[in-house]
């Protein structure tokens, strides 16, 4: 790899015992080398840039809670519920490790938003990280199946009628949506065949496909290396090493700096867990405190806020296929981000007023249309709920307009950054 | 089918016709009438005070477990979480063959319960978290006399409720007051506009709260038993990051010195 060679003339530390005898079998210290000290990512990062690596720590939270939570949970329809009042009440620390994993997958998702928004707001997703971007929305969709499988798990009556409603969606495909159906639950409602092939693709299949994909991601990231809040490509200026001016090694600098991010989001992590882990009903609903119940229906059903402006969009048409419809191509919208924009520069700090509006638009209504999803969808709410669908549209399907008719402001030759 | 002999549509019909008298009597008094509002009351009970939980516990067991069960709780566990010693602990099995390991249950089965009261009693493990210690506690407390209702009782929150009014002989039954929102105008709408003392019980309205508060109390720690021990444990767990924060801040700004 070339990279290593990066550090070739820092003279080679003569290694003695068994760091000698480790490194000539397992490469450590080249790999740190040439992966963490010798990975040049801008000086400039903000706010935005520690999502990534809390993302992260997120998945690894998950996967670890998600094992201890797996040694006492029983999938299945009579002793689901049972077993996860159990872990609560008479396993040590189960509470612990049951908010750990409940909070987590709340939190994965504000993480995965700040992520994503950052990429809308730097351009992030423009050449030549178009592939970075889609594998990114590979696992914004794999986190979604994740989620909504695990939700199922407890088998609460909220588990139970988000399952049979979002399941349900599949039906709404043509022709093959009837079959479609019936395969998903294995049987003719959710029933225990269904929590069941839930519980595998949750513990096995879908952390597995995000374990490949995160490395896929980082990888992608390594070969392009990271866009800043500029929007400005630093290897366009080079030190007569070959690294950029602009640039300074991941390791030290953004390792203790992504620990301090660490610590900021420990606090509010720890801060849900341990004083609001329902969040007054958001991240673990009441209804789902009731063991699931076919012969009674929620007041009503709603989604876990994450998936809350989708469902907004789907009811706010009266059709259930076009709603469905709608919602599928509010996510598949993004994959095509990366051609929809033409301007000629990728971070806000250097495009025109329209284009600020349009993102503005589009958090507002996300925002919005999070809200109207929660609520019973009543007139008012349905007329809301239409127009912020509109402008959430509005964002993509005209993005290559305004991108090119705006006046953009000039980019500077280096990168901002105040000491 | 057979369908219930009191159909609600009688009962609209009665309440209209009264309803109709009842406007012609008192368009004045009408005319500020505010339907009663429970749904916002809030309970404000205190997790952490174990005296209340005790009591809360003792009223549970006098009162509600012949019929309601706590599954997921075992007595032994109770006595432990609430300081409640062995001897008192031998009070609280208050329902044959049972033992101090044991879960909570109730003698009465769900089937009886059905045949007895229409709805078999729920499970109240889990009663404060699926609805809220708010909820149990406005369900509590509005109880009034309904001479319609088989129990000889209906509650404002959840109307037409199979529960027998239990708590009668501390509280008695309140009466309703009624009045015509629609005074003055054609038809009525009959609301509730107030519960007011009519048969006389044990305890006064104070202490019946106090009572009421406790036993919420008690199911609120019956849906999480660890819910004191996480939050006493938060405080310690955030303190501590705050330190760490803040080192990683200075170990950050160290760092940071030399990049211009
Ligand atoms: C004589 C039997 C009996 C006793 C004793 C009894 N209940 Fe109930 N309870 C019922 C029945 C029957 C229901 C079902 C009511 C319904 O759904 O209409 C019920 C329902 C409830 C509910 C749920 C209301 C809802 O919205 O679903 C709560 C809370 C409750 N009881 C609390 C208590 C408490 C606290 C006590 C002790 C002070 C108690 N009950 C004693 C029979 C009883
Ligand atoms: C499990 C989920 C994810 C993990 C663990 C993850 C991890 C990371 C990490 C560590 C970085 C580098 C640090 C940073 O730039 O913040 C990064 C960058 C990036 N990610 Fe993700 N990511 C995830 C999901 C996503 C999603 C859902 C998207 C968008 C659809 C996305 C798009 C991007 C882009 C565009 C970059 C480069 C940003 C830039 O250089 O400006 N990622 N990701």
């Amino acid at each position: 790899m070339t990279m290593a060679n990066e550090n070739k003339d820092n003279p080679t530390i003569e290694k003695k015992g068994f760091n000698a005898w480790l490194n000539k079998r397992l490469p450590i210290d080249e790999f740190v080398n040439s992966q963490l000290i010798g990975y040049f990512a801008p000086k400039n990062f903000n706010f935005w840039y520690f999502f990534g690596a809390l993302a992260l720590l997120v998945f690894v939270i998950q996967i670890l809670s998600g094992i201890f939570l797996t040694m006492n949970y029983k999938p299945g329809e009579l002793t689901a519920f049972d077993s996860v009042e159990y872990i609560m009440r008479e396993i040590e620390w189960g509470w612990l490790i049951r908010y750990m994993h409940s909070t987590g997958a709340s939190f994965f998702f504000i993480v995965i938003y700040m992520h994503m928004f950052r990429a809308l707001m730097y351009g992030s997703y423009r050449g030549p990280r178009e592939l970075l971007w889609i594998i990114g929305m590979l696992l914004y969709l794999g986190l979604m199946a994740e989620a909504f499988m695990g939700y199922v798990l407890p088998w609460g009556n909220m588990s139970y009628w988000g399952a049979q409603v979002i399941v349900n969606l599949f039906g709404t495909i043509p022709v093959i949506g009837g079959g479609l159906v019936e395969w998903i639950r294995g049987d003719y409602g959710i029933a225990d065949a269904t929590l069941n092939r839930f519980f595998a693709l949750h513990v096995i299949a879908v952390p597995f496909a995000l374990a490949f994909l995160i490395l896929l991601h980082i990888v992608a990231l390594r070969q392009t290396g990271s866009n800043n809040p500029d929007g400005i490509e630093i290897k366009a200026n080079l030190n007569n090493r070959g690294n950029p001016l602009d640039g300074i090694p991941f390791h030290p600098y953004y390792t203790v700096k992504d620990l301090f991010g660490v610590g900021i989001f420990l606090l509010f992590f720890c801060g849900v867990i341990f004083f609001v882990p329902t969040f007054g009903g958001l991240f673990l609903e009441k209804p789902n405190f009731e063991p699931a119940n076919p012969l009674s229906t929620p007041e009503h059903i709603a989604p876990v806020w994450y998936f809350t402006p989708f469902y907004a969009m789907l009811r706010a048409v009266p059709d259930q296929q076009m709603g469905a419809l709608l919602m599928t191509l509010a996510i598949v919208a993004f994959f095509f981000l990366p051609w929809l924009d033409r301007s000629p520069v990728k971070s806000m700090r250097y495009k025109g007023w329209i284009s600020r509006t349009f993102l503005g638009f589009f958090v507002v209504s996300f925002i919005a249309l999070g809200y109207f999803g929660m609520m019973p969808a009543d007139g008012l709410y349905v007329i809301l709920a239409r127009i912020f669908t509109t402008l959430y549209f509005a964002y993509f399907i005209l993005m290559p307009w305004y991108t090119r008719v705006e006046k953009t402001k000039p980019l500077p030759e280096r990168v901002s950054y105040d000491a | 089918m057979m369908r219930s002999k009191f159909s609600p549509l009688a009962a609209l019909m009665l309440i209209a016709i009264v309803g109709i008298n009842f406007a012609e009597a008192s368009t004045e008094a009408a005319a500020q009438c505010r339907g009663l509002d429970v749904k916002h009351q809030q309970v404000n009970n205190d997790i952490g005070n174990t005296a209340s939980l005790q009591r809360g516990a003792r009223n549970f067991m006098s009162y509600c477990v012949t019929c309601h069960s706590l599954k997921y709780n075992r007595y032994s566990r109770i006595a432990k979480d609430l300081g409640i010693p062995d001897a008192e602990l031998d009070k609280f099995l208050v329902l044959p063959n049972v033992k101090k390991t044991d879960y909570v249950t109730a003698p009465l089965s769900a089937s009886d319960g059905e045949a007895w009261f229409g709805k078999a009693p729920p499970d109240l493990s889990l009663i404060a978290r699926s609805r809220g210690p708010d909820y149990v506690y406005q369900y509590l407390t509005s109880f009034y006399a309904d001479a319609g209702s088989v129990t000889g009782v209906n509650n404002l929150v959840l109307p037409g409720t199979a529960m027998p009014h239990v708590l009668s002989s501390l509280q008695g039954v309140p009466d309703a007051l009624r009045c015509n929102l629609a005074a003055g105008q054609p038809g009525a709408t009959i609301v509730i506009s107030e519960l007011v003392p009519g048969v006389v019980g044990q305890l006064d309205s104070e202490q019946y709260i106090g009572f009421v508060r406790d036993t919420v109390n008690f199911l609120d720690y019956a849906g999480e038993p660890t819910k004191a021990l996480r939050t006493s444990l938060g405080v310690w767990v955030i303190l501590f990051l705050l330190v760490f924060t803040g080192f990683a801040y200075l170990l950050k700004q160290e760092y940071w010195r030399d990049v211009k």
